[in-house]
């Protein structure tokens, strides 16, 4: 499964570094036929970059989302805002449908819930250890590499890959 | 200017806030008080961001100042960093840049505005051009002229991709780039580089400037709408060249009044203090530049794509030029101060800019490998001013003797416009709001208006799922009596 992973966010600020720094640990892994992209912001152009791949993974922080993190499948939707500053994966999807003129690949969102997003913070103490859990929760996904084997983790309330990975960090 | 800043009784008015939920950093909203028969009263846009930014900064070397700035907008890293780069410049005792030093900062702008004008046209512009209308008439008109650009979607992305590709080469990465340094260039420009992008580059030209043709055309199944939509009578400032062409990257400052007569001209932008000042508000985190020798109650001003293209006397290249003629002929000699008249600015700021790319892509200097100019003593002050895709940027840095700064002043491009987007979404408010019920649809004008300008929220610092909208009814007693919600 060729997979593409986006990680997105400001390590300036924060627990907002979150995607970004499970990004580097996937990116410094090594895993064979998987493309990183990080950048600020998810914006339209990243739906080019999921050409040609069969599975597109999106990780970033999360405000007042379940701790530690959620995993959910995520499928094109319109996004319709007052600004240009942020896009969902749900509106990438959509781009990359009316771009490309077909239906994109399956593609899941892993959201880390962060706690602080000043300007010059560090990680905060909830995000260091929500990182480490989305980490082994990665590394559980990445054994069993399928778009079926994800979806199971999807929908499931305890996702079974989680294994002993707590849900309260 | 509407009366609808502060009202008169507003313990006595009902409340109407659209607030986009994000996070704690960056967020906006809209308070709208109405009384008991929807008659607006008072209306506030409140941007709650740029805390943080001087602290940030102070205390830091000065030569990782072009860096660190990419950090405070996600959005547009470039302008922050070039504008750091310029005041660097000047705070550390540099000469005049190198041809290629210039030339490679100024093609990396060009891309920055191509990037984000086309990001902003497809995402914001488009939908609300082609979409945002109420009468049936209107949209069977607007949906004809949209089946001629079946391609939109795509143009947009690749255009935008283009930008970015030109960044990528230039500074080197994606993001975290470090493409201007102080006193000139990290890293030249690479032949096969260059080639990669002149390759594109005149797809691009003909891409944007049937962009501009697209909202021309939409402009005329419509036009009284949107010229009149969101309309505040505002001053507008930007910066010219010595010739009075309007100028990205590097030039004077110019200002106009709301009839096209001068304010000032060719001011150095380095005297911004005795020019322009902050004012404070209470009820908002955001300062209220103006200018002032016209004082606060009518020296705000407009800035961005609406202003720059009326405050000069011409572009410099030609079929943006020839588009801008037209665009400024609309006003009959006065000008135009509609906030949808933003969206056909910014498609011949697209064009202008791909020009001065193509330009620069056919300029032998562009892969020169002289980067650095010669250093001279510091100075230890340095103001940085260029214009940004959403309008003029303004740093200012004091740097000690042990190279750290110590003092830091960023006027971004959306506090320049904050009065002119208060006055813009008051018009929206007084008409169509007054009277009617508040329905999404009406409220979804104001929105309308805000995206018309595209402020700067969110300051790279963002959530999946935090852009709802939010609109809560309050009455005088501070009741909720409902709430919509919206996206996120």
């Amino acid at each position: 499964m060729r997979l593409v992973v986006f990680g997105w966010g400001n390590e300036a600020r924060g627990d907002d570094g979150l995607g970004p720094l499970v990004l580097a640990r996937i990116a410094a892994a090594g895993w064979s036929g998987v493309t990183t992209v990080e950048d600020y912001q998810l914006q339209i152009e990243h739906a080019l970059d999921i050409d040609g791949a069969d599975c597109a993974l999106f990780v970033d922080a999360g405000k007042d989302t379940p701790a530690p993190f959620s995993f959910r499948a995520v499928a094109p939707r319109r996004d319709m805002t007052h600004t240009t500053h942020a896009l969902a994966p749900e509106a990438v999807l959509d781009v990359y449908a009316q771009v490309k003129g077909r239906a994109p690949p399956p593609a899941f969102a892993l959201c880390l819930r962060g706690e602080r997003f000043e300007l010059g913070e560090g990680l905060s103490r909830e995000g260091a250890q929500r990182l480490e859990a989305a980490w082994a929760f990665v590394q559980e996904l990445m054994a069993t590499r399928s778009v079926e084997a994800w979806e199971r983790a999807a929908r499931a309330p305890l996702p079974p890959l989680r294994g002993k990975v707590s849900r309260e960090a | 200017m509407l009366n609808l800043e502060t009202a008169d009784a507003p313990h006595k008015l009902r409340r109407v806030a659209i607030e986009p939920l994000t996070r704690v950093e960056g967020h906006g909203k809209v308070t709208i008080l109405l009384d008991d028969d929807n008659r607006v009263h008072q209306v506030r846009l409140h941007i709650v961001e740029f805390r943080g930014f001087e602290a940030f900064i102070e205390g830091r070397p000065y030569w990782e100042i072009p860096v660190t700035v990419q950090r405070l907008c996600g959005i547009c890293p470039v302008s922050h960093h070039l504008a750091a780069a310029k005041a660097m410049d000047v705070a550390a005792g540099y000469g005049p840049l190198t041809p290629t030093a210039e030339k490679l900062r100024r093609l990396l702008h060009y891309g920055q505005i191509v990037q984000s004008h086309a990001l902003h046209f497809f995402h914001l512009a488009s939908p609300d051009l082609l979409l945002g209308f109420e009468s049936d008439v209107a949209r069977r008109n607007i949906v004809g002229v949209a089946a001629a650009f079946p391609d939109l979607a795509k143009r947009g992305v690749l255009t935008r991709k283009f930008g970015q590709e030109v960044i990528r080469h230039i500074v080197g990465k994606r993001i975290h780039g470090t493409g201007a340094i102080p006193g000139g260039m990290n890293k030249a420009l690479h032949v096969d580089e260059r080639d990669a992008l002149r390759r594109d580059i005149d797809e691009i030209v003909v891409w944007a400037r049937e962009s501009v043709g697209l909202v021309e055309r939409l402009h005329q199944t419509h036009p009284d709408f949107y010229n009149r939509f969101g309309e505040s009578r505002a001053n507008m400032m930007g910066l010219v060249d010595a010739r009075g062409a309007l100028d990205f990257y590097h030039g004077s400052l110019r200002a106009r009044d709301p009839d096209g007569g001068t304010v000032f001209d060719q001011i150095d932008y380095a005297t911004y203090p005795q020019v322009l000042r902050e004012e404070v508000k209470p009820w908002s985190y955001m300062k209220f530049p103006h200018i002032q020798a016209l004082g606060a109650e009518k020296g705000w001003y407009r800035v961005g794509p609406l202003a720059r293209v009326q405050i000069c006397d011409f572009l410099s290249t030609p079929q943006a030029e020839e588009e801008r003629r037209k665009f400024v002929a609309l006003g009959g000699g006065k000008p135009l101060h509609g906030a949808l008249l933003y969206h056909w600015a910014r498609m011949i700021e697209m064009l202008h800019a791909a020009e001065l790319a193509r330009q620069l892509l056919d300029d032998a200097d562009i892969v020169g490998t002289e980067l650095m100019a010669d250093k001279g003593p510091s100075h230890g002050e340095g103001i940085g001013v260029i214009e940004a895709p959403r309008g003029t940027l303004f740093h200012h840095y004091r740097v000690g003797e042990d190279d750290l700064v110590t003092y830091c002043n960023l006027i971004v491009s959306t506090t320049n416009n904050n009065q002119a987007m208060n006055e813009s979404i008051r018009a929206v408010a007084a008409r169509f709001l007054t009277g009617r019920e508040v329905t999404e649809g009406l409220l979804n004008h104001i929105e309308v208006a805000i995206r018309a300008y595209d402020p700067c929220l969110s300051c790279a610092t963002h959530a999946l799922g935090q852009m709802p909208l939010e609109v809560d009814l309050v009455d005088a007693g501070g009741a909720l009596l409902s709430r919509a919600r919206k996206g996120g």
